[in-house]
């Protein structure tokens, strides 16, 4: 039997990275006696995987995971006893079941959304017309980690939530996710001139390939 | 003072510029977080290593529950940040806090170190600096948290006197009730304006506990050669020695334990199955300081075992002792955890067994071939070495034993060794090298070019409380010397892996182990000059430990490479784990003359622990203990504690 969760990630849990989540969720596993699949050979791994790395420190509303199970169990009543595993921080917010055949989670998605919330608010009309040159431009020549790309074609959209005075105070993103080819929330937000350090980033919204 | 919600704040803004952020934030499962104004008595327990080593020790867990279950108190842990993260919060003017409730350190009633080995010192002063807390303990008033250690290495507390103001000589897990009950009321007590009680009362109560020592009511005189004149109380109503408390039955084990956010050291659960050893290897400070041996039973273990294992999901499971083939019902254990557990992917891990058959028969039933080298501690390789340091396994054993563990499956075979024994010789070294390479070579006849040795050789360093505190360390020299043997021989096969200790390390631990007060400037001094984290190699500053040395006209070399008159006053010689002194000094007088001492469960030799330890014994008679049972009272009960006997009486 495969399922797939979605889950939130927050709090403390912002600061656990990727490998450490896999762990996480294993151990839950364990701990609600699910019967975990695990890869054959010399080190078996149980077969769970992770539909989107979510970078260190941003928390997450929509994080989807793949779990095989050696034999099927019911649904019903799994999110509670799985919940009452869980660290705070964690919130599981559906289970389904999934075809045994289906695609790896990994391959299906195509963007993500995300939503930066600025600790001091900015001048909001300032921060639109960067926003606009932005969404403008033909292409954004960058250099990250030795490599230059242009982050533009990553880019789905990019709103500015101001308030009432015309402060801004969040900003909205859709960011491209494929295997090779994933808009990274910082990256935009360096080209805004907003420091890193002065936001912080939730993830809303993980969008499929059907 | 910063409160909780500034600080996590201010965290926000510089956890995502340190390695493995999840170190500081807390939030793990099984952690426990009281609601701070529902008791009266705050405790912080700091492990001062980091995180990842920290979270697993199972002596802190231990106290974590037993506070936590009280309703009047709470307990929180904190660890010592990476260099990383406490530049950071120096910079930002970030207290060190509390995992669980981000409160400052500062704001707890008491601090609890646990100190395992000397090298965690510096740490502890670090820690303290970092949440504001005066290092020393003259220093701080009636606004501070009571600042009190624990753990192997307070069994000599003398080098850390000026900056703990209790010390819990032996198991802290009856005396830390004894110790929070004082705390309490005397918060209480000062709570009332017209109060007129100072901190030096509340120590004063700490110290008429049995099993706290609180240095600032004892004085040391030194002799003109600089050892120790004597040691003596100069308070009314203190004891002039300091008796270890021990659990007459070890209460049950801890099975909710923390289960990190991000990886650590060891991802387990540990149950310890017994506690104590009667082998009584000469060199081995746990197996002298921790007797009388106690087991628990298979069931309780068993039960705890799987009651963690399903709290935890952890992928490990320790059954910890000093000496597990000596765990009366081991195969019992073995059997029923193999059957209990087989075939869910659990990894067990049973440490040191015995050189036998045997304890291949154990590994087997616990189904775990898979999973690392099998550990066997040889320690010496030359029959004299063996008898000197009353560990004595013949060659033959040795061979026959590997070349089974070789022939049932395993691959890698693991030795542990020591160099640096008392007059040992570079025969006795050769030998080591020897002994290895005919394992290896049995190995090969077995198994072929697959079969692997990992020699893992440390340097002794003679401790306090053992029939080895007289001794002298091997000098640098010496020890590199026997290093260098080691490498010429082993490094030639590529199947042999040796790893030895660094020299630098072995001397910082020997100085720290049998240090007098005269060693608490010293350590003030090498952590003022920057060193911290001793045991890293990120950390530990070999160069400001000898200027501190100089600065304070010590010499390093006095501490260590010197051997002790046997008439000497110990710099402990105020504080007993129960093991007389003249029973360790026999143990010593024996190891010259190579004669050994077979493990005492067979035949008790009266090293002290039943005179001091009668009463309890005899209200738990029977299987629990090791010791013979006590029938008929003692009338001089306290005999053992107040005189000590001198050498040779
Ligand atoms: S009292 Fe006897 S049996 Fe008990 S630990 Fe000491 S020597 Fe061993």
């Amino acid at each position: 039997m495969r399922i797939q969760i979605t889950f939130s990630k927050q709090g403390a849990l912002r600061y656990t990275g990727h490998l450490d989540l896999h762990k996480l969720w294993e151990r839950a596993a364990r701990r609600a006696e699910l019967p975990l699949a695990y890869s054959q050979g010399f080190h078996p791994q149980p077969k769970i995987s992770m539909a989107a790395a979510l970078p260190l420190g941003f928390s997450s509303r929509c994080e989807v995971l793949d779990m095989k199970l050696e034999r099927d169990i019911p649904l019903e009543g799994l999110r509670d006893t799985l919940q009452a595993t869980l660290p705070p921080g964690i919130q599981v917010l559906a289970i389904e079941q999934v075809d045994d055949h289906a695609p790896a989670l990994q391959t299906r998605v195509v963007s993500a959304e995300y939503e930066v919330t600025l600790a001091e608010p900015v001048d909001g009309s300032e921060l639109k017309r960067k926003v606009d040159s932005v969404m403008d431009a033909e292409s954004i020549l960058r250099t990250r980690r030795g490599k230059q790309y242009d982050l533009r074609p990553l880019i789905e959209s990019l709103a500015v939530v101001s308030s009432a005075e015309g402060k801004a105070e969040k900003i909205l993103m859709k960011l491209a996710a494929k295997e090779g080819a994933t808009g990274r929330p910082e990256e935009v937000l360096d080209v805004l001139g907003i420091a890193f350090e002065e936001t912080r980033i939730e993830r809303t919204r993980l969008n499929f390939q059907s | 003072m910063l409160t909780p919600e500034q600080i996590e704040r201010k965290l926000d803004r510089i956890l995502l510029k340190v390695q493995k952020p999840g170190r500081y934030v807390g939030g793990e499962l099984n952690s426990i977080q009281k609601d701070w104004d529902s008791v009266q008595t705050r405790v912080a327990l700091v492990f001062p290593d980091i995180y990842d080593i920290g979270v697993s020790n199972v002596g802190l867990k231990i106290l974590y529950d037993q506070i936590n279950q009280r309703e009047d108190a709470l307990a929180e842990r904190a660890y010592a940040p990476w260099l990383d993260m406490e530049a950071l919060m120096r910079e930002h003017r970030i207290p060190l806090y509390a995992l669980e409730s981000k409160r400052p350190l500062a704001c707890f009633d008491l601090i609890g170190f646990t100190l395992p080995y000397e090298t965690l010192y510096t740490n502890t002063l670090n820690i303290l600096d970092l949440a504001g807390i005066p290092v020393r303990s003259a220093e701080r008033d009636e606004s501070h948290p009571i600042i009190i250690a624990g753990g192997h290495s307070c069994m000599n507390p003398e080098p850390m006197h000026a900056f703990i103001d209790a010390f819990v000589i032996g198991e802290g897990e009856e005396v830390i009730h004894e110790i929070i009950d004082v705390v309490k009321k005397w918060k209480v007590e000062s709570n009332n304006p017209l109060s007129t009680c100072h901190r030096e009362d509340v120590l004063r109560e700490l110290a008429k506990i049995q099993g706290v020592y609180v240095p600032r009511f004892y004085e040391t005189t030194y002799l003109d050669d600089g050892t120790v004149a004597r040691i003596e109380p100069i308070a009314a109503d203190v004891p002039k020695v300091i008796t270890k408390r021990i659990v007459a039955k070890l209460p049950p084990p801890p099975t909710k334990f923390i289960v990190p956010n991000v990886d650590i050291v060891h991802n387990r659960v540990s149950v310890e199955i017994m506690r104590g050893c009667t082998r009584g290897c000469r060199f081995c400070h746990a197996g002298m300081i921790t007797r009388p041996v106690r087991e628990r039973s298979v069931d309780e273990v068993l039960q705890a075992a799987e009651e963690a294992l399903k709290n935890t999901g952890f992928e490990e499971l320790a059954l910890l002792s000093l000496s597990s083939s000596d765990y009366t019902h081991v195969l019992e254990l073995v059997t029923k955890v193999g059957e209990k557990f087989g075939g869910t992917h659990l990894k067990v891990s049973l440490p040191s067994l015995r050189i036998e058959s045997v304890s291949i028969d154990l590994m087997e039933r616990l189904k775990d071939r898979r999973s690392g080298g099998f550990t066997l501690a040889p320690e010496a390789a030359t029959e004299r070495m063996r008898r000197i340091i009353n560990k004595f396994i013949p060659d033959e054993d040795i061979i026959n034993t590997t070349r089974e563990i070789y022939r049932r499956g395993w691959t890698t075979i693991k030795l542990y060794f020591m160099i640096g024994h008392p007059s040992e010789t570079l025969e006795d070294v050769q030998a080591i090298a020897d002994l290895c390479k005919r394992v290896i070579a049995e190995g090969r006849k077995v198994i072929g070019w697959k079969a692997k040795l990992h020699a893992g050789v440390s340097t002794f360093v003679p401790k306090s409380q053992t029939p080895f505190q007289w001794v002298s360390c091997d000098t640098p020299e010496q020890i590199r010397a026997k290093q260098e043997l080691l490498k010429r021989e082993l490094y030639r096969d590529k199947n042999i892996k040796l790893s030895l200790t660094d020299a630098e390390d072995s001397f910082l631990e020997a100085w720290l182990s049998r240090g007098d007060r005269r060693m608490a400037e010293v350590i003030y001094s090498a952590w003022k000059k920057g060193s911290k984290f001793d045991a890293w190699q990120e950390g530990k500053k070999y160069d400001a430990w000898m200027e501190a040395f100089a600065e304070h006209g010590l010499d390093p070399l006095f501490y260590t490479h010197r051997q002790r008159r046997t008439d000497e006053v110990f710099p402990w010689e105020h504080i007993t784990a129960a093991v007389r002194k003249n029973f360790l000094f026999q143990d010593f007088r024996m190891s010259l003359e190579g004669e050994i001492r077979v493990d005492c469960r067979l035949n008790c030799y009266a090293c002290g622990i039943l005179p001091t330890f009668a009463g309890l014994r005899r209200e738990n008679p029977g299987e629990g203990w090791k010791c013979p049972d006590v029938k008929s009272p003692v009338n001089n009960k306290q005999s053992a504690v107040t005189s000590l006997p001198l050498v040779g009486d």
